[in-house]
């Protein structure tokens, strides 16, 4: 039984009816199916995917067409559904050392094992408006490349160059026991880089972007460079229990940064370069290299560094990288504050009226 | 029971989930006013919107319960329609508008001006659940405050209102103690409700779905809002009656009704002011 209650319900239909007329926008034009939105908006669906933290590019797709192009929206569209889903099981470490290379660069060496493969990129594009796309024209259609089935080989990290001369830290020693999950446990301060790099992940791209930037103008400056940025394929491979061994289940496209920092040492360790990690989803260069920047800059207190900018300080910056919490929380500005308002009011007119009569009194 | 929405678990949340919140509301009301975290989910509503809430009714809701869902006081308000409709259409539950057939009511921004009864649950949605937010943004050191009762900082805030501006001018979200122990916020109620949590009949629950803390009032708990000997805790007072139904102690709407500024004021309690409104033209 479902008591009716007036007004609101029917202006929500109403509201609810209308949304779905906007989104399919002039009738006339053929809709949007999601296999063109997968295919030619790969970059959107890639980041609904990365911040949505789910690898699903139908349902990205599906999202986006949803949500009408706003890519919070898909998001968190994407986020209610995986909330929903099982865990079956963790997977193991994906290695990136194995990766179907697709692109591949290193701003620290000219030259290095495995080379540099520039791949699909828009850096050194001219941008200017290509009124061929505009003309729809199939005509200068591009011949299909496609990546080498297999790994030709592993190609080795930068940083794993470096560490052959003992110039960069050692990689944490592989922690027993599963990584923590902020989606199963709310998350507290201090937070360990498990859980930081999680956060980040799934953290805004334009949030991390601004705040890596900050970094990069003096607050909190990390002296950054890019070892290492690889995009390509790679396997997900699972233990399942009644086997003992791992099996691939898969194949995801990732985009891997890794930053090394100049590092003055202390005490305990030698001047040394010091790594910041970024990892996303799919194509997102920009944001795996924000991530990168974030990443090291939150390093800060377990490296003894002074704390003096908010990219640095994890409470400032993990609580406000979600996009979904922020943008609820900014939108519910809309719901009724009709109540509240009135306290304030009738707080104001007392505080008007004692405020008057003072000044009456003083004249 | 009408049937739930097929796909979903009854009332959205998987058990496990439903268990991991229950625990979280039961260590909640072992330990009054304290901020018990849990690993909120996400939910098809947005942040902000009433996700702590919405888990927390989701997680103590049965078949036979009867829900009541106010934003501002009033049933008809979108957000209460669209919390209201989640559950008709997640759980199946029958719903009603009356404050005393609820056995659960989800509430924003008011507590129902008919009197509370033992056995019903008041489902608060939390904004803010820190009451030093505003002077201690980090969570690691308010939690430390909060563990060493170390309240002076409000105290002193309270008094600076009073040197400054003559008065306390905190107007709504109101600041109260908890059993003599926990300071805590009531959620963004007018000042006018901090009364109605003192000793309540009722259990009160409070969910922040965004920031992730369940935190509870049980039956007879008592709540004192902060004050001074010299300057006792007021509420707001207005000098008009409800223009519909003539109550002259409840809280009011001011709703402005021409472009001179009109204002008529009505009982913000939409089921209070039906109630009265029904009892005036059967006697």
């Amino acid at each position: 039984m479902y008591v009716a209650v007036k007004g609101g319900e029917t202006a929500i239909d109403a509201a609810h009816a209308l949304l779905a007329e906007r989104r399919r926008g002039d009738p006339a034009l053929a809709e949007l199916s999601l296999a063109q939105i997968r295919e030619q908006l790969a970059l959107a669906v890639d980041r609904v995917m990365a911040e949505g933290a789910l690898y699903d590019p139908d349902l990205a797709a599906l999202a986006i067409k949803q949500a009408r192009g706003d890519l919070i929206e898909a998001i968190f569209l994407l986020r209610a559904y995986r909330t929903t889903l099982p865990r079956l099981v963790a997977s193991e470490p994906v290695d990136t050392g194995h990766m179907r290379i697709e692109r591949r660069i290193s701003a620290t060496f000219k030259d290095l094992p495995g080379g540099q493969i520039l791949g699909p990129t828009f850096d050194y594009t001219h941008r200017l408006l290509d009124f061929a796309l505009a003309a729809e024209s199939e005509a200068a259609r591009p011949a299909r490349q496609s990546l080498p089935a297999v790994a030709a080989e592993p190609m080795p990290r930068v940083a794993e160059i470096l560490g052959g001369e003992g110039l960069i830290e050692e990689a944490p020693a592989d922690t027993a026991g599963a990584p923590g999950d902020i989606t199963r446990t709310p998350l507290s301060y201090p937070a360990s880089r498990d859980l930081r790099l999680q956060a980040l992940a799934r953290g805004d791209e334009g949030f991390l972007l601004a705040m890596s930037y900050s970094t990069q103008r003096g607050y909190g400056h990390t002296h950054p460079f890019a070892a290492e940025i690889r995009h390509g394929r790679v396997a997900v491979e699972v233990v399942p229990p009644e086997l003992g061994f791992a099996i691939e289940i898969g194949e995801i496209a990732v985009t891997e940064c890794q930053m090394v920092n100049q590092f003055k040492g202390n005490e305990a360790a030698p001047p040394q370069f010091t790594g910041g990690y970024g990892l996303t989803f799919g194509g997102a260069e920009r944001k795996a290299m924000a991530m990168a920047l974030a990443d090291r800059a939150l390093r800060a207190a377990e490296l003894g560094e002074e704390i003096s900018a908010p990219a640095q300080d994890q409470e400032f910056m993990l609580s406000h990288a979600d996009n979904v919490e922020a943008s609820g929380f900014v939108q519910h500005l809309k719901l009724p504050h009709y109540v509240d308002f009135q306290s304030e009011l009738d707080l104001l007119r007392r505080l008007r009226k004692e405020w008057e009569t003072r000044r009456e009194a003083a004249e | 029971m009408s049937a739930a929405h097929p796909g979903y678990n009854f009332a959205y949340l998987d058990e496990q989930t439903k268990r991991m919140i229950r625990r979280a509301i039961l260590k909640a009301v072992a330990v009054p006013g304290y901020q018990v975290p849990f690993a909120g989910r996400e939910m098809p509503l947005p942040y902000g919107w009433g996700t702590g809430g919405i888990q927390v009714t989701a997680s103590i809701i049965g078949a036979t319960d009867r829900l009541k869902v106010i934003d501002q006081g009033a049933d008809d308000t979108t957000n209460a329609v669209s919390i209201r409709r989640f559950f008709a259409k997640t759980a199946g539950v029958a719903t009603t508008t009356r404050t005393n057939e609820a056995t659960i009511i989800q509430t924003r921004h008011r507590v129902p001006e008919t009197p509370l009864q033992a056995g019903q649950i008041m489902v608060f949605q939390v904004p803010i659940p820190e009451p030093l937010r505003w002077l201690e943004p980090r969570e690691t050191r308010s939690r430390r405050m909060h563990a060493e009762a170390d309240y002076g900082s409000m105290y002193v805030k309270l008094y600076e209102d009073i040197a400054r501006m003559g008065r306390i001018t905190t107007a709504y979200d109101y600041p109260v103690m908890v059993n003599g122990r926990y300071l805590m916020r009531p959620s963004p109620i007018p000042r006018f409700d901090n009364p109605k949590l003192d000793r309540s009949p009722a259990l009160m629950l409070f969910g922040a779905g965004r920031e992730k803390r369940i935190y509870a009032l049980p039956p007879h708990t008592p709540v004192k809002s902060l004050d001074f000997e010299d300057h006792p805790f007021t509420v707001e007072r207005w000098t008009q009656r409800c223009q519909r139904c003539g109550s002259g102690d409840s809280f009011l709407d001011e709703i402005v009704i021409d472009d001179r500024g009109t204002r008529r004021f009505v009982c913000s309690d939409t089921d209070h002011c039906d109630t009265r409104l029904e009892r005036r033209s059967a006697s």
